[in-house]
């Protein structure tokens, strides 16, 4: 179908992008490389008054070192991530989930702040983020202000993001060791199950996509000493939803087998 | 009163200046108001990849672009492509290979296909499978428009 009718605007600074936002309200939502929005739109899933265009808006993009870790702009797109030597040095985790997400077609316009501030449960990004101990930087018209990615996702398509606010970029921590796995029926549909791990100073972080609400940290799992006590205990981490061709129990069965790929290569 | 907004873009190599509905898709504003319909409408959420065009030298998705996006860009369709002569060993082994039926899905498959040919001089099945992913074809079971782009990219298959 095609979309409904909508108003359009580009700001080119923050702060009118911020006064669009406040004078619109509900009405308004943030556009940056759409390839969740646009459909949402065309499926009339979501009617807004006006589409808030940010990607004109400076100090967004562009993958910057910092003394510890890498900072990625919300604006950066899933193929610049792919293809980034800085992503594949300093969060190689990012570098193996890009691939991942849907097609090359929609990887040329879809970003990074895009796809968490969506949050949806089986996207690659939240999940690497909560796995990195990443910290979300979002932009106010009063400010900057700092979130960890394990408080940011609250629930299914639920973030810490307040009205008027726009996720300026995120930072993330180096680890020793990472892994990126997923089962999907096709390259690039959604995961039916997915999972990012990370290894830093010994301590093992397994966080799961498409297991809940929101990306799910397996507790029990990550402080397990051995393989096969991860695999027990991780029934006490995950009671993952089913959905139309997979139950409760096939996920968490694929999970364990997911997160013996990832033990092995941690 | 539905917004409009002037755009300017290159379709093609030929500069286009147009006042454009908010709302209007980059591919039918493409095929509607320029009458490119070599770019065609599928499934119109970004499944089905027979929208695929190119902007800026990269390959999306004409439905999941407004057309006041690309305001400033540089967008080539099948018809710049094929015109150009730069679609020619693809399109030659598409139809030696039996890579189509009814067609529909072609233009974007090449789209996506040629991509692939200018990132990579050789390629596995495997590698040439994924790059199109993104693209449904409902009639070859696809091993023949797998062949054809190996054909091109390795020179043989």
């Amino acid at each position: 179908m095609k979309a409904p009718s909508f108003a359009y605007a580009r700001p080119g600074t923050l702060a009118e992008a911020f006064d669009l936002l406040e004078r619109h309200g509900e009405g308004a939502r943030i556009l940056a490389g759409g390839q969740s929005l646009i459909p949402s739109l065309n499926m009339r899933l979501s009617s807004p008054e006006l589409l808030v265009d940010i990607t004109g808006l400076a100090g967004l993009s562009g993958i910057e070192s910092l003394p510890k870790g890498l900072r990625i702009g919300a604006l950066v797109t899933h193929a610049q991530i792919e293809r980034s030597p800085e992503v594949k040095r300093h969060a190689p985790l990012l570098a193996q989930a890009a691939p991942h997400i849907a097609h090359p077609a929609i990887r040329n316009r879809g970003t990074l702040g895009g796809s968490l501030a969506l949050a949806d449960p089986a996207a690659e990004y939240p999940a690497c983020a909560v796995a990195l101990d990443a910290t979300l930087v979002i932009a106010g018209k009063k400010g900057e202000r700092r979130v960890k990615a394990g408080a940011f996702f609250k629930g299914l398509f639920e973030t810490d993001l307040r009205p008027g606010e726009i996720l300026a970029a995120a930072e993330f921590p180096p680890a020793d060791k990472a892994v990126f796995v997923e089962l999907a029926r096709r390259h690039g549909d959604y995961a039916i199950i997915g999972l990012a791990g990370t290894q830093a100073a010994s301590r093992k972080r397994f966080v799961f996509l498409g297991a809940g609400a929101t990306p799910i940290l397996a507790v029990n799992a990550s402080k397990a000493s051995s393989l096969e006590e991860a695999r027990e205990v991780l029934g006490k981490d995950l009671d993952p939803p089913a959905d139309l061709y997979h139950s409760s129990a096939t996920k968490l069965h694929l999970a364990r087998v997911l997160l013996e790929r990832a033990w092995n290569k941690l | 009163m539905e917004q409009a907004l002037d755009t300017t873009m290159t379709v093609n190599g030929s500069p286009v200046r147009r006042r454009i509905p908010a709302r209007q898709h980059l591919v039918d504003f493409l095929r509607e108001e320029l009458g490119l319909t070599g770019s065609h409408i599928g499934c119109e959420h970004g499944v089905c990849g027979a929208c695929t065009v190119r902007v800026d030298g990269d390959i999306v998705r004409g439905c999941l672009m407004l057309a006041v996006q690309a305001n400033g860009c540089k967008v080539d369709t099948i018809e710049g492509l094929s015109d150009s002569g730069e679609l020619e060993a693809l399109q030659k082994a598409f139809h030696e290979r039996n890579a189509l039926q009814c067609g529909f899905c072609t233009p974007g498959m090449l789209m996506a296909a040629q991509d692939l040919v200018l990132q990579k001089a050789r390629c596995s099945r495997e590698e040439i499978k994924r790059h199109i992913s993104g693209n449904y074809c409902r009639c070859t079971g696809y091993q023949a428009i797998v062949d054809a782009i190996e054909q091109v990219l390795n020179g043989q298959g």
